[in-house]
């Protein structure tokens, strides 16, 4: 308990950390080296030849999703702020069936590679394509460049580094791994980075849960009252509102939450994956073993939020070098000791390390698939010369991510998850289901749709007390800030709908009927789907 | 366009032949998604889909957005306490966890009894391999 005194607030032992983190690096490149195939053919580095069963692609989606800020965010916010924290993992769940009552099957059986395949299907490829391309870019930069700058506090929580020199060199470490799983193993190999990291993710949940609540003789009341009588906000932390407390969080509160349930069945990231499998039975149960993976996971979050709580404390987590995102850290090492400390510091890496892949892999299947073999060669694009193309993407884009975790690092960038979400609510999911399920859906309905969406995200947010006029803002010197919330989701997802549907019907243009048809029949029965 | 992908996989059990409604293939193995789309099989299809997809999206989001409406706005009823330290909002936060599961379940079940079997008939007669 000594250690845990030091007054940086540095807890464990940084080698111990390290030593797991190696070996878990070690495991997870063998797999990736195991799974990668010199000769390569565009199914096979996009969709893992649709060869993945249902049940491990679904396990894998759980590993894209929860990323460290799911894992260590939550459990940190139930921790520190009780219910509300909840009130997150309820949306992150739910919105998953969305994805299974209306997009999973129908993505899988009239796509290939990209959401770009599904949006243009029926409509005129190059503009559509553009535009899919677009968001998907956009999205993934948005959610890794989270993600690489979550990396740099991680490091000066777990490893000591505290100088921005070192949490840099530890970002392009990270960055490099990334880049060598997505080359080497393509979706394949992501996958079975995702799959590995997703198991010991829940496996270590679980046990802790379990852990804790025994702790408490499984009396659930006795953790919570325990967990009130050592958090600052005191029984408050029982029920909603020690977060939300002015009309305009809790609109924000609402904002986030339409975000989050519209925007998971959007995000790319999350779309590529159905391809990984054969068929729509078997993107079925990909999403049903994810929502059931999920429950689990969620579930154990919330009593390791409180355990954090009750064991921990408030104030101690809120003291420490991670802040908010230190509760599992420090619970871990309150319940384990040095070693349980260093397999969450672990796990929490391959967490970050995993979901930058996966965003690498769908931004280069993006550019390589939509841009450069649809747009640019017609879709006759040489598959070499396509593989390629992705490879070099990835290279670029995971450099990127890189520069831009580095410049990123110490902001407050935790608003860029919850963006991501709303551009994928807003850009995506509209024209998707109106791509899907409205006859008359067509090119300008799509442009509109997914530029007005991704327009309003963007012009919202830029005048949102997120980039000025708040002591948390990017630039909290200035202040041009015309819009209250901090997340546009509850304006931009409705006009998105709304423009794809003013575009739509102000366009002289007609749906092409028998692209339609074809779409359709598709769609339902998966005639005609090309599996590998 | 490489979407246009007229070629069926190879058909590990050959179609059917023209069941009903007479769904053909013409000789490069296309199907024929206009006649597909157009007969009353395809219809109930999808019929059956969006009777259940549709209600059930619409009313699991109703569902969320009241939690959501009352975790905003009705603190005083989401802190009583039902027994112990358990507050009604944790219990209405479990039950969409409850929900959630239920509908997933109940929609697998669906699927699986009135949609998978007519689509796997619908792509017999398509002359794709039946999965």
């Amino acid at each position: 308990m000594t250690v845990l005194a030091a007054p940086a607030g540095q807890l464990g032992s940084p080698p111990v950390n390290l030593a797991v983190f190696a070996v878990l690096l070690a495991v997870t490149l063998f797999a990736v080296y195991r799974a990668s195939n010199r000769n390569a053919t565009t199914a096979d580095y996009y969709a893992a030849d649709s060869a993945f069963s249902g049940r491990r692609n679904g396990i894998a989606l759980t590993g894209d999703y929860l990323s460290a800020a799911s894992f260590l965010g939550i459990a940190g916010a139930i921790a520190v702020h009780g219910y509300d924290g909840f009130l997150y993992s309820i949306g992150f769940l739910v919105a998953w069936l969305v994805a299974l009552l209306l997009v999973a099957e129908p993505v899988r059986n009239t796509g290939r590679f990209t959401m770009g395949d599904v949006l243009a299907y029926r409509m005129r490829q190059r503009p559509v394509r553009a535009a899919a391309a677009t968001s998907t870019l956009v999205i993934s930069f948005f959610y890794m460049v989270a993600q690489m700058a979550g990396a740099g506090g991680l490091v000066a929580l777990l490893l000591d580094v505290h100088g921005k020199a070192g949490q840099a060199l530890v970002i392009c470490v990270v960055g490099l791994v990334m880049i060598l799983y997505v080359l080497v193993g393509g979706m394949k190999g992501t996958t079975w980075v995702q799959v590995i990291k997703a198991t010991l993710l829940l496996v270590c949940v679980v046990l802790m849960t379990v852990f804790l609540l025994g702790k408490f003789g499984f009396s659930v009341s006795a953790l919570l009252d325990e967990a009130a009588n050592n958090n600052a906000n005191g029984h408050d932390v029982l029920a909603p509102g020690t977060h939300y407390q002015t009309v305009q969080s809790q609109l924000d509160f609402i904002s986030l939450s339409l975000a989050l349930v519209f925007g998971a069945a959007g995000l790319p990231h999350v779309l590529m994956r159905f391809y990984t499998v054969p068929d729509a039975r078997q993107a079925r149960r990909s999403v049903v073993w994810a929502i059931g993976c999920m429950s689990v996971f969620y579930l154990a979050t919330l009593v390791l939020g409180y355990g954090a709580s009750a064991l921990v404390g408030s104030d101690r987590i809120l003291a420490s070098t991670g802040g908010e995102n230190s509760a599992a850290p420090l619970l871990a090492f309150e319940i384990g000791g040095t070693l349980l400390l260093g397999i969450v510091a672990a796990i929490a890496f391959a967490t970050i390390l995993a979901v930058v892949a996966g965003l690498t892999l769908t931004a280069s299947a993006s550019f390589a698939h939509d841009v450069y073999a649809n747009i640019f060669r017609g879709g006759n694009a040489r598959p070499a010369a396509e593989i390629r193309v992705a490879r070099l993407t990835a290279v670029v884009v995971g450099a990127l991510a890189m520069i831009g975790g580095i410049l990123a690092n110490g902001l407050n960038v935790a608003f860029l998850v919850a963006l991501a979400f709303a551009f994928a609510a807003s850009a995506n999911l509209s024209t998707l289901l109106y791509s899907l399920f409205w006859k008359r859906f067509n090119t300008r309905g799509t442009l509109w749709g997914m530029y007005g969406g991704l327009g309003s995200c963007l012009l919202l947010v830029f005048f949102s007390p997120v980039v000025s006029g708040a002591p948390s803002s990017v630039f909290p010197g200035v202040d041009f800030h015309l819009y209250p919330l901090t997340n546009p989701g509850i304006v931009s997802i409705p006009f998105s709908f709304l423009a794809g549907y003013l575009g739509t019907v102000l366009s002289s243009e007609k749906a092409d009927p028998a692209r339609q048809k074809e779409m359709a029949v598709r769609a339902l029965t998966g005639i005609g789907t090309r599996t590998s | 366009m490489s979407q246009v992908v007229h070629t069926p996989i190879t058909a590990r059990t050959p179609g059917t032949g023209a069941g009903f409604g007479g769904i053909t293939s013409d000789a490069a193995g296309t199907p024929d998604f206009a006649a597909i789309h157009d007969s009353p099989e395809f219809t109930a299809l999808r019929g059956r889909f969006r009777r259940f997809a549709f209600p059930t999206a619409t009313l699991f989001l109703l569902w969320y957005l009241t939690y959501v409406l009352l975790a905003a706005f009705a603190r005083d009823f989401m802190s009583h306490r039902l027994f112990g330290m358990v507050t009604t909002g944790l219990v209405l936060g479990l039950l969409q966890f409850v929900s959630t599961a239920a509908i997933t379940v109940a929609y697998v079940r669906y699927a699986r009894r009135r949609l998978d079997p007519v689509a796997a008939e619908l792509r017999a007669v398509a002359g794709v391999a039946a999965k």
